[in-house]
Protein backbone atom coordinates (compact mmCIF):
# COMPACT_ATOMS: atom_id res chain seq x y z
CA UNK A 1 0.00 0.00 0.00
CA UNK A 2 2.66 2.24 0.90
CA UNK A 3 4.75 1.23 -1.95
CA UNK A 4 1.89 2.22 -4.16
CA UNK A 5 1.54 5.59 -2.63
CA UNK A 6 4.79 6.59 -2.97
CA UNK A 7 4.34 5.72 -7.21
CA UNK A 8 1.45 7.92 -6.82
CA UNK A 9 3.47 11.18 -4.64
CA UNK A 10 6.61 10.56 -6.64
CA UNK A 11 5.30 10.77 -9.70
CA UNK A 12 2.92 13.90 -8.68
CA UNK A 13 6.13 15.15 -7.45
CA UNK A 14 7.69 14.81 -10.72
CA UNK A 15 4.39 15.99 -12.48
CA UNK A 16 5.28 19.31 -10.78
CA UNK A 17 8.66 19.57 -11.72
CA UNK A 18 8.39 19.19 -15.27
CA UNK A 19 4.80 21.29 -15.45
CA UNK A 20 7.00 24.26 -13.82
CA UNK A 21 9.95 23.19 -16.58
CA UNK A 22 7.20 23.76 -19.33
CA UNK A 23 6.38 27.30 -17.35
CA UNK A 24 9.87 28.42 -17.37
CA UNK A 25 10.74 27.67 -21.38
CA UNK A 26 7.21 28.71 -22.62
CA UNK A 27 8.82 29.29 -26.17
CA UNK A 28 8.83 25.58 -26.86
CA UNK A 29 5.47 24.83 -25.94
CA UNK A 30 4.63 28.32 -27.98
CA UNK A 31 5.96 27.11 -31.23
CA UNK A 32 4.73 23.65 -30.83
CA UNK A 33 0.84 24.61 -30.39
CA UNK A 34 1.59 27.50 -33.32
CA UNK A 35 2.95 25.18 -36.00
CA UNK A 36 -0.77 23.19 -35.97
CA UNK A 37 -2.67 26.62 -35.93
CA UNK A 38 -0.15 27.43 -38.98
CA UNK A 39 -1.00 24.20 -40.92
CA UNK A 40 -4.70 25.28 -40.08
CA UNK A 41 -4.55 28.99 -41.57
CA UNK A 42 -2.64 27.60 -44.48
CA UNK A 43 -4.90 24.55 -45.40
CA UNK A 44 -8.16 26.72 -44.94
CA UNK A 45 -7.38 29.80 -46.64
CA UNK A 46 -4.02 29.00 -48.92
CA UNK A 47 -5.17 25.27 -50.77
CA UNK A 48 -8.78 24.96 -48.58
CA UNK A 49 -10.11 26.91 -51.68
CA UNK A 50 -9.00 24.16 -54.35
CA UNK A 51 -8.79 20.91 -52.01
CA UNK A 52 -12.50 21.72 -51.17
CA UNK A 53 -13.98 21.08 -54.98
CA UNK A 54 -12.84 17.61 -54.78
CA UNK A 55 -14.56 16.55 -51.30
CA UNK A 56 -17.49 14.93 -51.03
CA UNK A 57 -19.93 16.93 -49.07
CA UNK A 58 -20.92 13.78 -46.74
CA UNK A 59 -17.17 13.90 -45.84
CA UNK A 60 -17.42 17.64 -45.51
CA UNK A 61 -20.10 17.81 -42.28
CA UNK A 62 -22.77 19.13 -44.81
CA UNK A 63 -21.04 21.94 -45.40
CA UNK A 64 -19.07 22.86 -48.58
CA UNK A 65 -16.32 25.27 -49.69
CA UNK A 66 -13.52 26.45 -47.11
CA UNK A 67 -15.71 25.27 -44.01
CA UNK A 68 -16.42 22.45 -45.05
CA UNK A 69 -12.91 21.93 -45.88
CA UNK A 70 -11.90 22.88 -42.27
CA UNK A 71 -14.91 20.54 -40.88
CA UNK A 72 -13.08 17.96 -42.49
CA UNK A 73 -9.10 18.44 -42.06
CA UNK A 74 -9.93 19.39 -38.04
CA UNK A 75 -9.35 15.81 -36.82
CA UNK A 76 -6.28 15.57 -38.84
CA UNK A 77 -5.08 18.89 -37.17
CA UNK A 78 -5.77 17.80 -33.84
CA UNK A 79 -3.44 14.60 -34.43
CA UNK A 80 -0.81 17.17 -35.85
CA UNK A 81 -0.90 18.55 -32.56
CA UNK A 82 -0.76 15.66 -30.26
CA UNK A 83 2.26 14.43 -32.65
CA UNK A 84 4.05 18.36 -32.43
CA UNK A 85 3.33 18.37 -28.53
CA UNK A 86 5.22 15.25 -27.72
CA UNK A 87 7.80 15.99 -29.76
CA UNK A 88 8.82 18.63 -26.89
CA UNK A 89 8.16 15.33 -24.82
CA UNK A 90 10.80 13.64 -26.22
CA UNK A 91 13.06 17.40 -25.86
CA UNK A 92 12.53 17.34 -22.49
CA UNK A 93 13.08 13.53 -21.62
CA UNK A 94 16.31 14.16 -23.30
CA UNK A 95 17.16 16.86 -21.22
CA UNK A 96 16.92 15.08 -18.27
CA UNK A 97 18.42 11.96 -19.64
CA UNK A 98 21.66 14.37 -20.96
CA UNK A 99 21.65 16.20 -17.61
CA UNK A 100 23.24 15.59 -14.28
CA UNK A 101 19.94 15.33 -12.47
CA UNK A 102 18.58 11.87 -14.06
CA UNK A 103 21.97 10.33 -11.98
CA UNK A 104 20.59 11.57 -8.90
CA UNK A 105 17.01 10.70 -9.74
CA UNK A 106 18.03 7.20 -10.05
CA UNK A 107 19.97 6.92 -6.76
CA UNK A 108 17.20 8.13 -5.19
CA UNK A 109 14.77 5.70 -3.35
CA UNK A 110 11.94 6.79 -6.10
CA UNK A 111 10.07 4.41 -7.23
CA UNK A 112 11.51 3.87 -10.83
CA UNK A 113 8.53 4.34 -13.03
CA UNK A 114 7.85 7.74 -11.44
CA UNK A 115 10.11 9.67 -13.27
CA UNK A 116 9.21 8.28 -16.37
CA UNK A 117 4.80 8.75 -15.73
CA UNK A 118 5.77 12.35 -14.49
CA UNK A 119 7.16 13.43 -18.17
CA UNK A 120 4.11 11.30 -19.71
CA UNK A 121 1.16 13.25 -17.39
CA UNK A 122 2.95 16.26 -18.08
CA UNK A 123 2.45 15.55 -21.49
CA UNK A 124 -0.92 14.36 -21.41
CA UNK A 125 -1.52 17.64 -19.90
CA UNK A 126 -0.26 19.78 -22.50
CA UNK A 127 -1.93 17.54 -24.99
CA UNK A 128 -4.85 18.43 -23.26
CA UNK A 129 -4.58 22.48 -23.81
CA UNK A 130 -2.87 22.26 -26.78
CA UNK A 131 -6.26 20.24 -28.38
CA UNK A 132 -8.46 22.77 -26.21
CA UNK A 133 -6.55 25.72 -27.84
CA UNK A 134 -6.65 24.27 -31.54
CA UNK A 135 -10.76 23.64 -31.25
CA UNK A 136 -11.30 27.14 -30.01
CA UNK A 137 -9.22 28.44 -33.08
CA UNK A 138 -11.17 25.91 -35.32
CA UNK A 139 -14.59 27.36 -33.75
CA UNK A 140 -13.21 30.59 -34.27
CA UNK A 141 -12.53 29.84 -37.99
CA UNK A 142 -15.86 28.32 -38.60
CA UNK A 143 -15.17 24.41 -37.69
CA UNK A 144 -18.90 23.81 -36.78
CA UNK A 145 -18.98 20.19 -35.23
CA UNK A 146 -22.31 18.25 -34.75
CA UNK A 147 -21.46 16.41 -31.83
CA UNK A 148 -23.45 15.63 -28.89
CA UNK A 149 -22.05 15.81 -25.13
CA UNK A 150 -21.24 11.92 -25.31
CA UNK A 151 -19.60 12.20 -28.94
CA UNK A 152 -17.51 14.73 -27.32
CA UNK A 153 -16.75 12.59 -24.26
CA UNK A 154 -15.64 10.03 -26.44
CA UNK A 155 -13.74 12.20 -28.61
CA UNK A 156 -11.36 13.03 -25.68
CA UNK A 157 -10.90 9.69 -24.43
CA UNK A 158 -9.90 8.81 -27.78
CA UNK A 159 -7.21 11.80 -27.72
CA UNK A 160 -6.12 11.34 -24.32
CA UNK A 161 -5.60 7.41 -25.41
CA UNK A 162 -3.85 8.28 -28.27
CA UNK A 163 -1.76 10.93 -26.23
CA UNK A 164 -0.95 8.43 -23.91
CA UNK A 165 0.86 6.29 -26.73
CA UNK A 166 2.43 8.77 -28.33
CA UNK A 167 3.79 10.41 -25.37
CA UNK A 168 5.65 6.85 -24.00
CA UNK A 169 6.75 6.73 -27.79
CA UNK A 170 8.61 9.99 -27.52
CA UNK A 171 9.57 9.20 -23.91
CA UNK A 172 11.33 5.93 -25.32
CA UNK A 173 12.44 8.65 -28.08
CA UNK A 174 13.67 10.55 -25.84
CA UNK A 175 15.54 8.05 -23.82
CA UNK A 176 17.34 6.35 -26.72
CA UNK A 177 18.43 9.98 -28.27
CA UNK A 178 21.95 10.69 -27.33
CA UNK A 179 21.68 14.38 -27.41
CA UNK A 180 18.95 16.87 -27.60
CA UNK A 181 19.31 17.63 -30.78
CA UNK A 182 18.66 13.91 -31.68
CA UNK A 183 15.90 14.08 -29.45
CA UNK A 184 14.06 17.17 -31.04
CA UNK A 185 14.54 15.55 -34.92
CA UNK A 186 13.08 12.01 -34.49
CA UNK A 187 9.42 12.25 -33.20
CA UNK A 188 9.24 14.37 -36.33
CA UNK A 189 7.76 11.87 -38.74
CA UNK A 190 4.89 11.64 -36.37
CA UNK A 191 3.82 14.97 -37.60
CA UNK A 192 3.82 13.78 -41.20
CA UNK A 193 1.50 10.85 -40.56
CA UNK A 194 -1.73 12.55 -40.17
CA UNK A 195 -0.67 13.73 -43.91
CA UNK A 196 0.33 10.09 -45.53
CA UNK A 197 -3.62 9.10 -43.82
CA UNK A 198 -6.83 10.24 -44.68
CA UNK A 199 -6.36 13.59 -42.62
CA UNK A 200 -6.11 16.06 -45.28
CA UNK A 201 -7.38 14.29 -48.13
CA UNK A 202 -9.43 11.29 -48.58
CA UNK A 203 -7.19 8.10 -49.39
CA UNK A 204 -9.23 6.77 -51.99
CA UNK A 205 -7.66 10.14 -53.91
CA UNK A 206 -3.87 8.81 -54.03
CA UNK A 207 -1.71 6.35 -55.68
CA UNK A 208 -1.55 3.11 -55.36
CA UNK A 209 1.41 1.77 -53.13
CA UNK A 210 0.76 5.33 -51.15
CA UNK A 211 -3.04 4.31 -50.48
CA UNK A 212 -2.70 0.97 -48.95
CA UNK A 213 0.11 2.81 -46.50
CA UNK A 214 -2.32 5.50 -45.90
CA UNK A 215 -5.12 3.11 -45.41
CA UNK A 216 -3.52 0.74 -42.77
CA UNK A 217 -1.44 3.14 -40.83
CA UNK A 218 -2.55 3.73 -37.25
CA UNK A 219 -3.20 7.63 -38.06
CA UNK A 220 -6.08 6.91 -40.74
CA UNK A 221 -8.36 4.79 -38.16
CA UNK A 222 -8.11 7.53 -35.32
CA UNK A 223 -8.52 10.72 -37.89
CA UNK A 224 -11.31 8.37 -38.76
CA UNK A 225 -13.15 7.75 -35.57
CA UNK A 226 -12.55 11.52 -34.78
CA UNK A 227 -14.14 12.65 -37.59
CA UNK A 228 -17.01 10.57 -36.86
CA UNK A 229 -17.49 11.68 -33.51
CA UNK A 230 -17.25 15.45 -34.22
CA UNK A 231 -18.95 15.68 -37.46
CA UNK A 232 -21.13 12.45 -38.14
CA UNK A 233 -19.10 10.55 -40.80
CA UNK A 234 -19.55 6.86 -40.67
CA UNK A 235 -17.23 5.37 -38.37
CA UNK A 236 -17.21 1.75 -38.81
CA UNK A 237 -14.77 -0.73 -37.32
CA UNK A 238 -12.80 1.99 -37.55
CA UNK A 239 -12.33 3.03 -33.37
CA UNK A 240 -11.65 -0.77 -33.06
CA UNK A 241 -8.93 -0.79 -34.94
CA UNK A 242 -8.15 3.31 -33.60
CA UNK A 243 -8.30 2.09 -30.00
CA UNK A 244 -6.11 -1.33 -30.70
CA UNK A 245 -3.23 0.91 -32.67
CA UNK A 246 -2.99 2.88 -29.39
CA UNK A 247 -2.92 0.31 -26.63
CA UNK A 248 -0.33 -1.80 -29.01
CA UNK A 249 2.18 1.84 -29.38
CA UNK A 250 1.42 2.86 -25.50
CA UNK A 251 2.05 -0.49 -24.47
CA UNK A 252 5.51 -1.58 -26.86
CA UNK A 253 6.46 2.16 -26.26
CA UNK A 254 6.12 1.81 -22.40
CA UNK A 255 8.38 -1.68 -22.08
CA UNK A 256 10.82 -0.03 -24.18
CA UNK A 257 10.77 3.52 -22.22
CA UNK A 258 11.22 1.43 -19.32
CA UNK A 259 13.74 -0.85 -20.04
CA UNK A 260 15.83 2.01 -21.81
CA UNK A 261 15.55 3.62 -18.19
CA UNK A 262 16.38 0.85 -16.47
CA UNK A 263 19.80 0.20 -19.01
CA UNK A 264 20.61 4.24 -18.76
CA UNK A 265 24.32 4.21 -18.56
CA UNK A 266 25.93 7.51 -17.39
CA UNK A 267 27.50 9.60 -19.02
CA UNK B 1 29.28 7.40 17.76
CA UNK B 2 28.96 3.75 17.99
CA UNK B 3 32.19 2.27 19.86
CA UNK B 4 32.22 -0.87 17.93
CA UNK B 5 32.52 0.36 14.15
CA UNK B 6 30.38 -1.61 11.57
CA UNK B 7 31.33 -1.48 8.32
CA UNK B 8 29.23 0.86 5.77
CA UNK B 9 30.78 -0.06 2.42
CA UNK B 10 31.93 -3.96 1.44
CA UNK B 11 33.05 -4.15 -2.15
CA UNK B 12 34.84 -7.83 -2.64
CA UNK B 13 36.45 -8.63 -5.84
CA UNK B 14 34.45 -6.18 -8.08
CA UNK B 15 34.86 -6.52 -11.70
CA UNK B 16 34.04 -3.95 -14.24
CA UNK B 17 34.88 -3.72 -18.33
CA UNK B 18 33.92 -1.22 -21.02
CA UNK B 19 33.59 -2.91 -24.68
CA UNK B 20 37.28 -4.98 -23.48
CA UNK B 21 38.72 -2.37 -21.66
CA UNK B 22 38.97 -3.28 -18.30
CA UNK B 23 38.24 -1.06 -15.97
CA UNK B 24 38.10 -2.39 -12.75
CA UNK B 25 39.74 -5.49 -11.66
CA UNK B 26 39.10 -7.59 -8.33
CA UNK B 27 38.58 -4.05 -6.15
CA UNK B 28 38.22 -5.02 -2.14
CA UNK B 29 37.09 -1.87 -0.04
CA UNK B 30 36.15 -2.22 3.42
CA UNK B 31 35.22 1.66 4.89
CA UNK B 32 34.41 1.47 8.58
CA UNK B 33 30.89 3.34 9.53
CA UNK B 34 31.16 7.53 10.52
CA UNK B 35 34.24 7.25 8.51
CA UNK B 36 35.99 9.35 5.80
CA UNK B 37 37.17 7.28 3.26
CA UNK B 38 39.07 8.69 0.05
CA UNK B 39 39.88 6.95 -2.80
CA UNK B 40 42.95 8.82 -4.78
CA UNK B 41 44.14 7.89 -7.89
CA UNK B 42 44.57 10.24 -11.47
CA UNK B 43 41.82 10.83 -13.91
CA UNK B 44 40.91 7.39 -15.87
CA UNK B 45 41.97 5.28 -12.51
CA UNK B 46 38.20 4.06 -12.49
CA UNK B 47 37.56 6.18 -9.20
CA UNK B 48 33.92 7.35 -10.90
CA UNK B 49 33.06 3.80 -12.33
CA UNK B 50 33.52 2.72 -8.32
CA UNK B 51 30.90 5.19 -7.19
CA UNK B 52 28.85 4.48 -9.69
CA UNK B 53 28.62 0.78 -8.46
CA UNK B 54 28.07 1.47 -5.20
CA UNK B 55 25.39 3.82 -5.63
CA UNK B 56 23.37 1.26 -7.85
CA UNK B 57 24.21 3.50 -11.33
CA UNK B 58 25.51 0.64 -12.81
CA UNK B 59 26.09 -3.13 -12.08
CA UNK B 60 29.45 -4.63 -11.59
CA UNK B 61 30.25 -7.34 -13.96
CA UNK B 62 30.97 -9.76 -11.13
CA UNK B 63 31.78 -9.41 -7.00
CA UNK B 64 29.67 -8.31 -4.76
CA UNK B 65 29.05 -4.90 -2.55
CA UNK B 66 27.00 -3.66 -0.02
CA UNK B 67 26.50 -0.24 1.44
CA UNK B 68 24.58 0.25 4.57
CA UNK B 69 23.91 -3.70 5.02
CA UNK B 70 21.99 -3.69 1.81
CA UNK B 71 23.88 -5.65 -1.13
CA UNK B 72 23.83 -3.16 -4.52
CA UNK B 73 21.91 -5.94 -6.88
CA UNK B 74 19.21 -7.41 -4.58
CA UNK B 75 18.58 -4.26 -2.39
CA UNK B 76 19.10 -1.44 -4.53
CA UNK B 77 15.88 0.56 -3.15
CA UNK B 78 16.92 0.05 0.57
CA UNK B 79 20.73 1.02 -0.04
CA UNK B 80 19.25 4.10 -2.03
CA UNK B 81 17.43 5.30 0.80
CA UNK B 82 20.08 5.36 2.98
CA UNK B 83 22.80 7.14 0.55
CA UNK B 84 23.32 10.26 -0.77
CA UNK B 85 25.33 11.01 -3.81
CA UNK B 86 27.02 14.20 -5.00
CA UNK B 87 28.60 13.11 -8.92
CA UNK B 88 31.62 14.69 -10.25
CA UNK B 89 28.76 17.03 -12.92
CA UNK B 90 26.11 19.43 -11.75
CA UNK B 91 23.14 17.31 -10.58
CA UNK B 92 20.90 20.55 -10.49
CA UNK B 93 17.26 21.44 -12.76
CA UNK B 94 18.76 24.03 -14.20
CA UNK B 95 15.47 25.87 -15.07
CA UNK B 96 14.42 25.92 -11.65
CA UNK B 97 15.60 27.99 -8.40
CA UNK B 98 18.04 26.74 -5.49
CA UNK B 99 14.96 26.77 -3.27
CA UNK B 100 12.60 24.78 -5.81
CA UNK B 101 15.88 22.16 -6.20
CA UNK B 102 15.77 21.57 -2.67
CA UNK B 103 12.31 21.45 -2.26
CA UNK B 104 11.82 18.68 -5.23
CA UNK B 105 14.24 16.32 -3.27
CA UNK B 106 12.38 17.30 0.23
CA UNK B 107 9.35 15.51 -1.63
CA UNK B 108 11.13 13.34 -3.45
CA UNK B 109 12.41 12.73 0.21
CA UNK B 110 8.91 12.12 1.57
CA UNK B 111 9.35 14.46 3.95
CA UNK B 112 5.99 16.24 4.98
CA UNK B 113 5.16 20.10 4.79
CA UNK B 114 6.68 21.56 8.05
CA UNK B 115 9.85 19.35 8.09
CA UNK B 116 10.77 20.05 4.72
CA UNK B 117 10.77 23.23 4.80
CA UNK B 118 12.84 23.41 8.31
CA UNK B 119 15.34 20.80 6.53
CA UNK B 120 15.30 23.08 2.85
CA UNK B 121 16.01 26.31 5.69
CA UNK B 122 18.44 25.13 7.43
CA UNK B 123 20.55 23.61 4.38
CA UNK B 124 20.09 27.42 3.11
CA UNK B 125 21.79 29.04 6.00
CA UNK B 126 24.34 26.42 6.92
CA UNK B 127 25.78 26.68 2.67
CA UNK B 128 24.99 30.62 2.41
CA UNK B 129 22.88 30.03 -0.35
CA UNK B 130 20.29 32.59 1.41
CA UNK B 131 20.91 35.34 -1.46
CA UNK B 132 20.68 33.01 -4.28
CA UNK B 133 17.75 30.88 -3.29
CA UNK B 134 15.16 32.49 -5.17
CA UNK B 135 17.03 32.74 -8.40
CA UNK B 136 17.48 30.48 -11.10
CA UNK B 137 20.12 27.80 -10.64
CA UNK B 138 21.14 29.07 -14.45
CA UNK B 139 22.33 31.98 -12.92
CA UNK B 140 24.93 30.27 -10.07
CA UNK B 141 28.57 30.17 -10.31
CA UNK B 142 30.49 27.01 -10.17
CA UNK B 143 30.96 27.43 -6.34
CA UNK B 144 26.95 27.96 -5.49
CA UNK B 145 26.43 24.89 -7.90
CA UNK B 146 28.49 22.42 -5.71
CA UNK B 147 27.00 23.71 -2.43
CA UNK B 148 23.69 23.37 -3.71
CA UNK B 149 24.15 20.22 -5.02
CA UNK B 150 25.68 18.84 -1.90
CA UNK B 151 22.67 20.64 -0.15
CA UNK B 152 20.11 18.79 -2.45
CA UNK B 153 22.09 15.43 -1.15
CA UNK B 154 22.06 15.90 2.20
CA UNK B 155 18.12 17.02 2.08
CA UNK B 156 17.24 13.30 3.16
CA UNK B 157 20.14 12.76 5.57
CA UNK B 158 21.81 10.25 4.40
CA UNK B 159 23.88 7.76 6.74
CA UNK B 160 26.43 7.04 3.81
CA UNK B 161 27.57 10.01 1.61
CA UNK B 162 29.09 9.59 -2.02
CA UNK B 163 31.38 12.50 -3.06
CA UNK B 164 33.00 12.06 -6.52
CA UNK B 165 35.95 14.66 -6.66
CA UNK B 166 33.66 16.98 -4.75
CA UNK B 167 36.63 20.32 -5.24
CA UNK B 168 37.54 19.16 -8.64
CA UNK B 169 37.59 22.96 -10.24
CA UNK B 170 36.62 24.99 -7.24
CA UNK B 171 38.46 27.81 -5.85
CA UNK B 172 40.67 27.56 -2.73
CA UNK B 173 38.33 29.15 -0.88
CA UNK B 174 35.56 26.81 -2.02
CA UNK B 175 37.65 24.06 -1.83
CA UNK B 176 38.13 24.48 2.39
CA UNK B 177 34.61 25.58 2.78
CA UNK B 178 33.51 21.95 1.19
CA UNK B 179 36.54 20.40 3.12
CA UNK B 180 34.90 21.92 6.48
CA UNK B 181 31.25 20.76 5.74
CA UNK B 182 32.34 17.36 4.88
CA UNK B 183 34.41 16.91 8.29
CA UNK B 184 31.20 18.19 9.87
CA UNK B 185 29.23 15.96 8.20
CA UNK B 186 31.67 12.86 9.57
CA UNK B 187 31.78 14.52 13.30
CA UNK B 188 28.20 13.56 13.09
CA UNK B 189 28.64 9.85 12.02
CA UNK B 190 27.90 10.30 8.52
CA UNK B 191 30.19 7.86 6.61
CA UNK B 192 31.92 9.54 3.61
CA UNK B 193 32.86 8.16 0.73
CA UNK B 194 35.01 10.63 -1.67
CA UNK B 195 37.13 10.02 -4.65
CA UNK B 196 39.90 12.91 -5.16
CA UNK B 197 42.98 13.21 -7.44
CA UNK B 198 44.94 15.32 -4.63
CA UNK B 199 46.84 14.38 -1.90
CA UNK B 200 46.65 17.03 0.21
CA UNK B 201 42.81 16.65 0.32
CA UNK B 202 43.10 13.12 1.49
CA UNK B 203 45.54 13.89 3.48
CA UNK B 204 43.95 16.46 5.89
CA UNK B 205 40.33 14.94 5.51
CA UNK B 206 40.66 10.77 5.12
CA UNK B 207 40.86 8.50 7.67
CA UNK B 208 41.89 6.16 5.31
CA UNK B 209 43.07 6.26 1.85
CA UNK B 210 43.32 4.19 -1.02
CA UNK B 211 45.28 4.38 -3.74
CA UNK B 212 44.01 3.00 -7.67
CA UNK B 213 45.15 2.58 -10.60
CA UNK B 214 44.32 1.74 -14.20
CA UNK B 215 41.37 0.26 -12.03
CA UNK B 216 43.44 -1.73 -9.13
CA UNK B 217 44.12 -0.76 -5.29
CA UNK B 218 47.57 -0.59 -5.03
CA UNK B 219 47.62 0.73 -1.34
CA UNK B 220 45.07 0.79 1.22
CA UNK B 221 45.92 2.35 4.75
CA UNK B 222 45.90 5.98 6.49
CA UNK B 223 47.57 8.95 5.92
CA UNK B 224 50.78 8.26 7.82
CA UNK B 225 50.91 4.77 6.75
CA UNK B 226 51.13 5.85 2.89
CA UNK B 227 52.84 8.43 3.34
CA UNK B 228 55.54 6.36 5.16
CA UNK B 229 55.70 4.47 2.14
CA UNK B 230 56.63 7.55 -0.13
CA UNK B 231 60.02 8.74 -0.20
CA UNK B 232 59.92 11.64 1.54
CA UNK B 233 60.62 15.12 0.36
CA UNK B 234 64.02 15.50 -1.49
CA UNK B 235 65.94 18.54 -2.44
CA UNK B 236 66.64 19.03 -6.50
CA UNK B 237 70.02 21.17 -6.71
CA UNK B 238 71.10 22.37 -10.64
CA UNK B 239 74.48 22.92 -11.94
CA UNK B 240 75.92 24.37 -14.54
CA UNK B 241 78.26 22.06 -15.61
CA UNK B 242 78.94 18.21 -15.19
CA UNK B 243 81.98 18.78 -13.17
CA UNK B 244 79.96 20.38 -10.37
CA UNK B 245 77.32 17.98 -10.36
CA UNK B 246 80.26 14.99 -10.25
CA UNK B 247 82.02 16.49 -7.46
CA UNK B 248 78.82 17.85 -5.29
CA UNK B 249 77.49 14.12 -6.23
CA UNK B 250 80.90 12.60 -4.46
CA UNK B 251 80.43 14.56 -1.66
CA UNK B 252 76.47 14.27 -1.05
CA UNK B 253 75.45 11.15 0.93
CA UNK B 254 72.66 9.52 -1.24
CA UNK B 255 72.37 11.68 -3.73
CA UNK B 256 71.44 10.67 -7.30
CA UNK B 257 72.20 12.85 -10.58
CA UNK B 258 71.00 12.82 -13.67
CA UNK B 259 74.20 14.01 -16.02
CA UNK B 260 71.81 14.57 -18.95
CA UNK B 261 69.58 17.33 -17.17
CA UNK B 262 72.64 17.95 -14.57
CA UNK B 263 70.62 17.68 -11.56
CA UNK B 264 71.35 16.18 -8.17
CA UNK B 265 68.27 14.69 -6.02
CA UNK B 266 69.12 14.97 -2.71
CA UNK B 267 66.43 13.36 -0.05
CA UNK B 268 65.17 15.71 2.73
CA UNK B 269 62.83 16.57 4.91
CA UNK B 270 63.56 20.00 3.89
CA UNK B 271 64.50 21.35 7.33
CA UNK B 272 66.58 24.90 7.13
CA UNK B 273 69.05 23.08 9.24
CA UNK B 274 69.80 20.19 6.58
CA UNK B 275 69.51 22.61 3.90
CA UNK B 276 72.40 24.89 5.72
CA UNK B 277 74.41 21.74 6.64
CA UNK B 278 73.98 21.01 2.24
CA UNK B 279 74.97 24.26 1.49
CA UNK B 280 77.90 24.79 3.53
CA UNK B 281 79.06 20.99 2.04
CA UNK B 282 79.26 22.35 -1.16
CA UNK B 283 80.41 25.61 -0.24
CA UNK B 284 83.04 24.35 1.60
CA UNK B 285 83.99 22.54 -1.81
CA UNK B 286 83.79 25.64 -3.29
CA UNK B 287 81.00 24.03 -5.80
CA UNK B 288 78.50 26.87 -7.69
CA UNK B 289 74.72 25.45 -7.62
CA UNK B 290 72.43 27.45 -9.87
CA UNK B 291 69.20 26.30 -9.13
CA UNK B 292 67.66 24.53 -5.73
CA UNK B 293 64.29 23.37 -5.22
CA UNK B 294 62.36 21.93 -2.48
CA UNK B 295 59.80 18.91 -3.74
CA UNK B 296 57.38 17.62 -0.87
CA UNK B 297 55.86 14.68 -1.62
CA UNK B 298 52.57 14.74 -4.07
CA UNK B 299 49.97 12.34 -6.16
CA UNK B 300 53.30 11.60 -8.69
CA UNK B 301 55.39 10.23 -5.75
CA UNK B 302 52.51 8.35 -4.24
CA UNK B 303 52.06 6.46 -7.81
CA UNK B 304 56.07 6.11 -7.97
CA UNK B 305 56.71 4.58 -4.91
CA UNK B 306 53.10 1.99 -5.35
CA UNK B 307 53.28 1.58 -8.77
CA UNK B 308 56.43 2.22 -10.12
CA UNK B 309 55.21 4.85 -13.46
CA UNK B 310 53.94 8.16 -12.58
CA UNK B 311 50.32 9.28 -12.92
CA UNK B 312 50.38 10.39 -16.58
CA UNK B 313 51.43 6.82 -17.51
CA UNK B 314 48.28 6.10 -15.36
CA UNK B 315 45.95 8.37 -17.50
CA UNK B 316 47.27 7.28 -20.71
CA UNK B 317 45.42 3.43 -20.15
Amino acid sequence: MTAVSYTLTDSATLLRRNLRRLRRYPSMTLMLVGMPIVFMLLFVYAFGGQLSHGLPGALAGGHSGRAGYLNYITPGILLVTVAAAVQGTAIVVAMDMTGGIIDRFRTMAITRSAVLTGHVLASLIQNFASCVVIVGVAVALGFRPTARPTAWLATIGMLMLFSIALAWLATALGLAAKSVETASNTPMFLTLLPFLGSGFVPTATMPAGLRQFAEYQPFTPITETLRGLLTGTGIGTNSIAATAWSIGIGLTSYLWARRLYQHHTPR
Amino acid sequence: MNSVRRPAIVATELCKSFGGTVVLDRVDLHVAEGTIFALLGPNGAGKTTIVRILSTLIPADSGVASVAGHDVCRDADALRATIGVTGQFSALDELLTGEENLRLMADLNHLDRTSGRARVGELVERFELVDAVSRPVSTYSGGMRRRLDLAMTLVGSPNVIFLDEPTTGLDPRSRRTTWEIIRNLAAQGVTIFLTTQYLDEADRLADRIAVLDRGRIVAEGTADALKRRIPGGHVRLEFAAPQALLAAASIIDDASHDEENLVLQVPSDGSVASLRRMLDQLGDAHIEVEQLSIHTPDLDDVFLAVTGHATEEAMIE
